[in-house]
């Protein structure tokens, strides 16, 4: 195969590609692109093969409907440029203060409400609005322990936020998983950036859980709560647990008892300090939410609310998830940082307002309606794509319950190259970079998950609709120090100590030749059996 | 450490000891098929199935139902199928405790299976030999020797002795002992050992006698059962209970000197009983490590928000 037939057809691409501008090559994919036609389309097809066949040994997977499969990881990484990542960075770390903030404030004192920032409304009537919770005080006053800000690249190269994660967000596994394997599949690439390292994400999530304990517990057990085998993200709870070093528990192995919640050890009940819960908080405790639910543990709000225990993320983080509140997010970050908002949100209609809503409604086969509790893509309608009868039903759904959806115009997300079936091609990606927040700073893992549509101008990226990921690199300036992190090789070689041998062998080749002959020569004479039974094969049974 | 994932080692142990004896044993019956003129097939089949606890078949018993349901068929519990693909679950509900290497090393088996299955039946039975020892091998390597080793320690060794037994038992019922119990010994990779122990002389009755009481030999079941007692003393005196009351120790303990203090003649004489009975012992000892260790993770249920 030609090894130009890689990138052939590749342009021209329709909105912002993150590799080619035009015809040209951006410079901070120049090693990229050239290390790819270098190596030819056979051979990164053949490493892209060895990549996904790792993925399947080591069972990096997740969960579609209770069926396991294998998470896709595409051959060509993505990179952003230590300037992007510096405001991309800032931006996210503004905006998880802004939400601690308003979420603190929400469930606190109100004064947003009384200062007209947001109508007490549009708060308290989210379904993710949980009054059980209100006036709980959080440890060391963190809500957002975990943050995925979902961000895309728009037709200009300017990052936007797309929506906040402040609940559950899951992918970083992905990210940590994603980095080894593309390393071990294109290590002269690698070698020839530097990159900022993901792999202590783990210690820093430790971290802050640690600091999240309740008053007076100076070495906390910190576990992490999985619904069970069958979930999505199984795979993500059962790393995170792995390289944090503690234990993973389903609901079924803790229990309450007078306000402390415990676990079931095989040396009896151990108490747990801080829970990061991979559990929606309707599963959370059978006490307050649903009584039907056999996933979480009756009593545990009641143990946080006594201060026994920390939940990691808090109970009731889902108001800042709601796409409702993404509109207000940017009068927050003025309202309780005095600052202007780093990243942009993307154009948004709030349904529930009667002249956005009529504008909408003229308009919505050109626009994309969003349910604002939904996650994962579920219940979008897009304008274009959609017939005229989903539009219909469309626009009963807003007249019935205007609240429940928001309007934005489709965005052209920008496109990286991604190997497929006829080479490589652009396709659309998003970006979800994660948060941790320890109560004095909030730390933003370098990169975060790309996700990628494979189907050819598929704008939904979700892992559930056949979506990919890409490993993400974001580049370090020559003069960074090296990260934390990062263990650096030592410099001064390491003497060695000779190695211990065996009993001497003889290396003599022509003394082995007699030796063997005359072997050979008394099998034969004693056993009266060829001399390959000398060999070491098994012998017919006697 | 938590009880459920107590139980899911203790069961990856078992499951995986489980599917390396089962590939054992069938490799025995179909060599002793091909290689005894005096044996009947179907009574062999009959005789295997049965001692495998195999009930409720239809049709009468071969080599290819035999096969069938002690190696392809994953919905026959007994199967090397079955064993592995429940070793994988449960690595999988542990799999935060499993190192990657050994997690890996399970779940390529498990994926290797389908393959494996369209293989002539000797090379399958390597193949699960091969697999299950690389296993048991990174496990040796890898784990830490804490209460999760011990459990997969005690899981695998009682599993062992009640696989031997039953290979034992099927040795014992071949008509002509001279073809099954060198078998048996090479099932058990333990020929060369034996013919080394016994200075070339081969016996049935040594034979027996190596399986079942020779305590260097790693598989033999009386080397079995020390080390499942081993496993039982480490995870008794790492905990805070006290005293000499653990009932699976009792039951070990019991099995272990019967086997040691009686006449061997005795032991021979009926073997197939005896087998059947350790592994009765097996089987309550394996229910008092649940009742002691996992009782803790039994699954509880909801009535109106109530626990009961």
């Amino acid at each position: 195969m030609d090894t130009s037939e890689l990138f052939d057809g590749y342009g021209p691409v329709a909105g912002f590609d993150e590799m080619f501008e035009g015809t040209e090559v951006r410079p901070s994919y120049g090693q990229v692109h050239t290390s790819f036609e270098t190596m030819g389309a056979d051979e990164v097809r053949l490493r892209a093969d060895s990549l996904a066949s790792s993925y399947l040994e080591q069972g990096v997977t997740f969960g579609v409907e209770g069926e396991e499969r294998p998470f896709p990881l595409d051959i060509a990484p993505r990179l952003i440029e230590a300037d992007d990542w510096d405001h991309v960075e800032k931006g996210v770390r503004q905006r998880v203060l802004a939400l601690e903030k308003f979420l603190a404030d929400a469930y606190g004192p109100g004064e947003l409400f009384a200062d007209g920032v947001v109508p007490r409304d549009t708060v308290v009537t989210s379904p993710h609005y949980h009054r059980v919770v209100a006036g709980l005080e959080p440890a060391n006053g963190v809500r957002v322990h975990v943050a995925g800000v979902d961000l895309i690249r728009d037709g200009n190269g300017d990052f936007r936020v797309l929506e906040d994660n402040v609940r559950v967000p899951s992918g970083v596994s992905y990210v940590m998983t994603n980095r080894r394997a593309l390393s071990a599949a294109l290590p002269e690439v690698f070698a020839d950036h530097r990159i900022r390292p993901v792999s202590h994400y783990s210690q820093q999530l430790l971290a802050a859980l640690r600091k999240a304990a309740p008053a007076g517990v100076s070495d906390p057990t910190v576990v992490v709560l999985t619904p069970g085998v069958f979930n999505s993200a199984y795979f993500e709870h059962t790393l995170l647990a792995r390289t944090m070093g503690v234990e993973l528990v389903e609901g079924r192995d803790l229990v309450c008892r007078s306000g402390r919640v415990m676990m079931r050890t095989t040396q009896g009940l151990e108490p747990v300090h801080v829970i990061y819960r991979r559990i929606d908080d309707e599963f959370l405790d059978p006490v307050q939410f649903r009584p039907d639910s056999a996933l979480g543990v009756p009593g545990i709000i009641n143990a946080a609310r006594a201060g026994h225990v920390t939940i990691a993320n808090a109970v009731g983080n889902g108001v800042a998830d709601d796409k409702l509140l993404y509109t207000y997010v940017p009068d927050l970050i003025r309202y309780y940082l005095s600052e202007e908002p780093i990243l942009r949100n993307v154009d948004t209609w709030r349904m529930g307002e009667a002249d956005q809503r009529e504008e909408v409604l003229d308009r919505l086969d050109e626009l994309v309606l969003k349910p604002v509790d939904g996650s994962g893509g579920k219940g979008i309608v897009i304008g274009p794509a959609a017939s005229k009868a989903e539009l219909d039903e469309l626009r009963g759904k807003i007249l019935l319950d205007p609240r429940a959806w928001i309007a934005q115009p489709v965005i052209s997300l920008s496109t990286v190259p991604t190997l497929v079936e006829d080479g490589i091609r652009p396709r659309h990606v998003d970006l979800r970079p994660f948060a941790v927040h320890d109560g004095d700073d909030v730390f933003v893992l370098p990169g975060g998950l790309t996700r990628v549509a494979l189907p050819e101008g598929e704008l939904i990226v979700n892992s559930s609709r056949g979506g990919g990921s890409k490993d993400t690199w974001v580049l370090a300036r020559p003069s960074d120090p090296d990260d934390e992190g990062e263990i650096a090789p030592t410099a001064s070689p390491v003497s060695g100590i000779a190695q211990s041998a065996g009993p001497a062998l003889d290396t003599d080749a022509g003394e082995i030749h007699v030796q063997e002959q005359e072997q050979q020569q008394q099998q034969i004479l004693s056993t009266d059996r060829p001399p390959s039974s000398s060999t070491g094969e098994e012998e017919p049974t006697c | 450490m938590l009880s459920r994932i107590a139980e899911s080692l203790f069961w990856i142990g078992r499951y995986l000891e489980r599917a390396d004896d089962t590939a054992r044993i069938l490799d025995v019956q179909m060599q002793v098929l091909i290689e005894d003129p005096g044996m009947d097939e179907r009574t062999s089949c009959e005789q295997l199935l049965s001692v495998m606890g195999v009930e409720g078949y239809t049709g009468n018993p071969n080599r290819w139902m035999m096969l069938d349901l002690l190696a392809h068929n994953p919905d026959s519990p007994v199967s090397i199928a079955a064993a592995i693909g429940a070793a994988r679950e449960s690595s999988r509900r542990a799999r935060e405790t499993l190192s990657t290497d050994i997690w890996a090393a399970i779940n390529t088996t498990w994926r290797g299976l389908s393959t494996a299955r369209a293989m002539r039946p000797p090379d399958m039975f390597n193949w699960v030999r091969n697999r299950t020892a690389m296993i048991s091998g990174i496990a040796d390597s890898t784990m830490s020797r804490d209460d999760g080793w011990h459990f997969y320690m005690l899981g695998r060794s009682i599993e062992r002795v009640d696989m031997t037994a039953r290979l034992l038992s099927t040795a014992a019922l071949a008509s002509g002992p001279q073809v099954a119990w060198p078998t048996t010994l090479r099932a058990c990779g333990a020929y060369e050992s034996f013919i080394r122990a016994y200075r070339g002389i081969e016996a049935d009755r040594q034979a027996a006698e190596f399986l079942l009481l020779d305590r260097w030999f790693p598989r033999s079941i009386v080397s079995s059962l020390a080390e499942a007692e081993r496993a039982l003393g480490n995870l008794a005196a790492s905990g805070q209970r006290s005293g000499f009351s653990d009932e699976a120790q009792r039951l070990l303990g019991r099995a272990r000197t019967e086997l040691e203090y009686r006449p061997l003649a005795d032991i021979v004489f009926d073997l197939p009983v005896e087998m059947e009975r350790l592994q009765r012992s097996c089987a309550a000892a394996s229910d008092a490590v649940s009742a002691r260790y996992f009782a803790e993770s039994e699954v509880h249920t909801w009535r109106g928000g109530v626990m009961i």
